[in-house]
């Protein structure tokens, strides 16, 4: 069980040391939507490779795999056979404190994700009920609601019954062809449902609200998630269109200052939507195929591994 | 909604119906939005005698308000994950860039 227990904490680490290193990588823009599997990879293997190493911390060796393990250390606590007269106490002690750790931990991850499943679901039905109330539909943007306020903004509530809002301060500043790759840009969101995408980053960092690689996770990820729409925008429009649009977005948008988190953000690096701009106009070419195997293999090896040692024994 | 926020003093079911004249709405109908909308919280309400009194909540321009600080990135905590929003705040700096890669561009698409 030994074996187990430091390749499950390998892995654990492994996955934080490559998410630091991937959140200042270059090649993520190349290749958004690889590189998001890659972040999803990484979180999904983090969690199941630290409850796991938790977990089989306690699990009785002679069972096969994690799973079986804890199964027969579980059963054999309730039946009392577990503190047999050759085995000390304090082992069994350390054994239950870690199996408690990993319950928690376990725990810990369902409940922020549920938790940032209703505080979205809440706020988006919240937000349709008042733009219901509140905004019209405009010729000049089919199928997208106007609220008449004077900033410039644009946004979609994602969800089943998705809604795509521009600010009549947007419908000022942009022409028709920009506001048409801003509509292509959005929709792109609301169908490829990107929002589910960002969900589990947004619940591990309520999760961690100290750490600084699971902000690091969600802000990659919601960068990627960006580029991803405009690329597929791209498809539709000339880049070039989106790309004044952004710019004209961020130089009206300037006069409302970052709050809190976001403003940390932007402290180092380069912007993000700089970072978007130079993207659509100098398009760079995708990832070379073995990279690109590189990195899905990694992808899959990150997940599978920690959850075949749930089952298998070493 | 719009009735509500065009009065002052609170109003009555019958009161709402009747300044809604360019749409034959039964009572009823009427009766049945409000409610929806006193318990969605966009309306208050108290009794007066047999009828209910309705008001809307807060005004047309505090809930416009309250959508765009959500939109512009500014609501509190994990609720900004809610939407998904085109182009997020910036800073001076970037702003600063922005705005002479846009004159560049414009530039050069002009000539």
């Amino acid at each position: 069980m030994l074996a187990t227990v430091l390749l499950l904490a390998g892995v654990a680490m492994t996955a934080v040391a490559t998410a630091t290193m991937l959140a200042t990588a270059k090649w993520p823009r190349r290749a958004p939507a690889a590189a998001i599997v890659l972040w999803q990879a990484l979180g999904l293997g983090w969690g199941l490779a630290a409850v796991g190493a938790l977990a089989a911390l306690a699990a009785r060796p002679e069972h096969g795999g994690v799973a079986g393990g804890v199964l027969a250390f579980a059963a054999g606590a309730v039946t009392r056979s577990a503190v047999p007269a050759r085995q000390p106490l304090v082992l069994t002690a350390l054994r239950l404190a870690s199996l408690t750790m990993a319950v928690a931990l376990l725990a810990l991850l369902c409940w922020v994700l549920a938790a940032a499943c209703t505080t979205a679901l809440r706020t988006r039905r919240r937000h349709r009920a008042l733009l219901a109330l509140l905004a019209r539909g405009d010729p000049k943007v089919p199928g997208a609601l106007v609220l008449d306020h004077p900033a410039a903004a644009a946004y979609c509530v994602p969800g089943l019954r998705s809604r795509i809002v521009i600010s009549a301060g947007t419908l000022d500043l942009l022409d028709q062809a920009e506001l048409a790759a801003v509509l292509a840009h959005e929709r792109a969101h609301v169908r490829e449902r990107h929002d589910l995408v960002l969900l589990p980053f947004t619940a591990l960092c309520r999760a961690f609200p100290r750490s600084g690689v699971a902000l690091q996770a969600y802000q990659a990820v919601a960068l990627l998630v960006e580029m991803l729409a405009d690329d597929r925008a791209r498809r539709a429009r000339p880049a070039r269109e989106l790309a004044s649009a952004l710019m004209r977005f961020g130089v009206a948008g300037a006069q409302a200052p970052p709050s809190g988190a976001l403003a940390a953000a932007h402290a180092g690096g380069q912007g993000e939507v700089v970072t978007r701009v130079a993207r659509l106009l100098e398009p760079q070419a995708g990832l070379s195929r073995p990279l690109w195997i590189a990195i899905w293999c990694s992808a899959v090896l990150l997940v599978v591994v920690p959850a075949a040692l749930f089952v298998i024994p070493l | 909604m719009d009735v509500l926020w065009e009065t002052v003093s609170p109003l009555t079911v019958r009161e709402v119906s009747e300044r809604l004249t360019e749409r034959d709405l039964a009572h009823t109908t009427v009766m049945t939005v409000l409610d929806r909308l006193a318990k969605k919280g966009f309306a208050v309400r108290e009794r007066d005698g047999r009828a209910w009194q309705y008001q809307a909540a807060a005004s047309r321009e505090a809930y416009v308000t309250e959508l765009m600080l959500s939109a512009l990135d500014q609501a509190a905590g994990d609720r900004q994950a809610a939407l998904t929003r085109f182009a997020r705040s910036v800073t001076d700096s970037e702003a600063r860039a922005l705005r002479s890669a846009l004159e560049a561009f414009e530039d050069r698409s002009g000539s």
